[in-house]
């Protein structure tokens, strides 16, 4: 199970910085821990899906690892490790299979076998203290690596049941790839992080990420970062590897034009297309 | 470090020690309530309803306003993820918008509908109610061909133009209602259904439309107009053996009728189905796998939630994998 498989890391101080679904995203990972180090925070995570939809997934599993950061393994990372045949996204649609199928075949071939390896050995959740809050992370649930907490698809109750059987008091998650937070009872709370590889279908390029910390009154607390990086170049470079226009599309405008059919109907309506 | 939770998962269900025999599931959590909330009356009759839902058909009846408040109430300690209603026809209830917005200020709301009793004031109200929730409510409309031929066949003369003009007054009010369609047609052609329903719903100012094409279960009516299960199909032992259970509505679902407790929106005809009328309890009570079925749910996973919440279908998930 996702929960028996939890690191656990020393207790911290907040800020810690939580992003997820770098998706070969280099340039938006290198802005994101800059920016995470100016923001003084005492702790980076990043909530898995190194690889996917970008360009040379190498060169973003170099950064990590040089950087040390820990990985709670994503979807992508355990498809990667294991030598799986898809990406197990989680998509429901011909269309959206497509394209994800053409990500993970590019993605799989273009990430070197020392790599795979490494992610195979991430762990599925990683578990810390800050202050006297349980902070759970994961990449999508604490029930599976490959289901969608979508904001508007949560009743507060669900999430409070989530909470109780994980036995935490916060829960990060990313895998959707857009950010939400939910405040609840006794202190406790549910953030989605979002993806720093694709911008959260807003019509707008940075890269989403979470300061997480604790308010004066202990309440956890998220302080919302958007990190803008040389989106341009990513481009230029997914073009030479012949990704497809659609996926560069829209790390150019913002906009999702792919994998859309999972959206819910309030999310759905917030997008373009 | 494999994902060992397929492993832990197909725990949950109890195998027959003959192997050619149903198991049992023991759910998981209760994530999703549906509401059969005008039972099985329905305004249209249509040839492929699998619990054969009509105008007269008054096996299971409407559920009034408070009993869904009741449940609603009670869902919350359960701590249930979502809510689902159906029926018969849900537009049929003179309370149905006051229902789905008690549902909507709890959670994600879904209604399923033919479409064809929307007016605009249900359209208004539950648009402006939609737009102040923080969560989502799903429209799904049921339109089983793309053209009026097609769908006429199946859901009566006349009944093409309704389903399209309710659809359009969802649209005019927000919403972006998700077109379902049973699988009525040959495999090989589905690309080009898919194709020509995307084409058409496009002609009628959907742009980028949202669809969901369904299994048909080959029991009520449908089995009259397609035929039914042959007399042995069953999920036995041998079949869930790494069978991820969460491909199953009846893993985290169940149904409020104003008869008791169904196990799922499809076996509403089967006796077994009933597992009494205490909600907790027949969220966790194991169920066989024994009916006819049971088998198209099997092979295609996931069949009535929204694609959202939805698992790939189980034929993408039995691929062979390098779990170890």
């Amino acid at each position: 199970m996702i929960l028996s498989d939890a690191a656990w890391l020393s207790p911290t101080e907040g800020p810690v910085a939580l992003f997820g679904g770098v998706y070969s995203n280099h340039p938006a990972l290198a802005a994101t821990l800059e920016d995470a180090r100016a923001a003084s925070a005492g702790t980076a995570v990043c909530l898995g899906d190194l690889g996917a939809f970008g360009p040379d997934p190498d060169a973003s599993c170099r950064i990590v690892r040089q950087s040390e950061i820990p990985v709670v393994q994503g979807n992508y990372d355990h498809s990667l490790g294991h030598g799986l045949p898809d990406c197990r996204c989680g998509y429901t649609d011909p269309e959206d299979n497509r394209f994800a199928a053409i990500s993970y075949r590019y993605t799989y071939a273009r990430t070197s076998p020392d790599h795979r390896a490494w992610m195979r050995a991430f762990p599925q959740a990683i578990r810390f203290r800050l202050g006297d809050r349980r902070v759970l992370l994961c990449h999508a649930s604490p029930r599976r690596i490959n289901e969608f907490l979508w904001e508007s698809m949560s009743s507060d109750h669900f999430l409070l049941r989530l909470l109780d059987d994980a036995e935490a008091d916060v829960l990060a998650v990313s895998h959707t790839g857009i950010p939400w937070l939910r405040q609840l009872p006794g202190r406790r709370a549910v953030v989605n992080v979002g993806a720093i590889g694709r911008p959260p279908n807003d019509g707008r390029t940075g890269a989403p990420y979470a300061l997480l910390d604790l308010d004066p009154d202990g309440n956890p607390a998220v302080r919302w970062r958007r990190v803008e990086y040389d989106h341009d170049r990513l481009a230029a470079e997914m073009r030479e590897e012949g990704l497809p226009e659609e996926f560069v599309e829209t790390m150019l405008t913002g906009w999702w034009t792919t994998c859309l059919e999972v959206l819910p109907a309030k999310e759905r309506a917030r997008g373009r297309f | 470090m494999p994902i060992t939770a397929r492993q832990d998962r197909s725990a949950r269900f109890e195998g027959h020690a003959d192997p050619e025999a149903s198991p049992r599931l023991h759910p998981g959590p209760l994530d999703a309530i549906w509401f059969q909330v005008t039972g099985t009356v329905c305004n249209i009759r249509c040839e492929h309803c699998f619990v054969s839902c009509g105008p007269t058909n008054r096996a299971f009846g409407f559920l009034s306003l408070g009993e869904v408040e009741r449940r609603l109430e009670e869902s919350v300690g359960l701590g249930v993820r979502e809510y689902y209603f159906t029926g018969g026809e849900p537009f049929l209830h003179p309370d149905i918008v006051e229902i789905l917005k008690r549902a909507l200020a709890r959670g994600p709301t879904t209604v399923l509908t033919n479409g064809t009793l929307l007016k605009p004031s249900h359209a208004a109200s539950l648009g402006q109610a939609a737009a102040g929730s923080r969560f989502s409510l799903e429209f799904r409309i049921s339109i089983d061909g793309f053209d009026p031929a097609a769908h006429d066949a199946l859901r009566g003369a006349g009944m093409f133009e309704r389903a399209l003009a309710g659809l359009e007054l969802l649209l005019d009010h927000g919403f972006l209602p998700i077109v379902t369609a049973v699988r009525t047609w040959a495999p090989g052609e589905e690309p080009a259904v898919y194709r020509a329903f995307v084409d058409m719903l496009r002609a009628r100012g959907y742009r980028n439309p949202r669809i969901k094409l369904m299994p048909a279960f080959r029991i009520g009516a449908e089995a009259e107009r397609a035929g039914g299960y042959a007399a042995d199909e069953r999920v036995t032992t041998r079949m869930v053996d790494g069978y991820d259970p969460d491909l199953l509505l009846c893993s985290s679902g169940r149904v409020v009728t104003d008869r008791g407790i169904w196990v799922c929106p499809i076996l509403l005809d089967a006796p077994e189905g009933n597992l009494g009328d205490d909600l907790a309890a027949a969220a966790s009570r194991p169920f066989r796998l024994g009916h006819a079925a049971c088998t198209t749910c099997w092979a295609h996973g996931a069949v009535c939630a929204n694609p959202g919440a939805a698992l790939p279908e189980a034929g993408a998930a039995a691929d062979p994998v390098a779990d170890r």
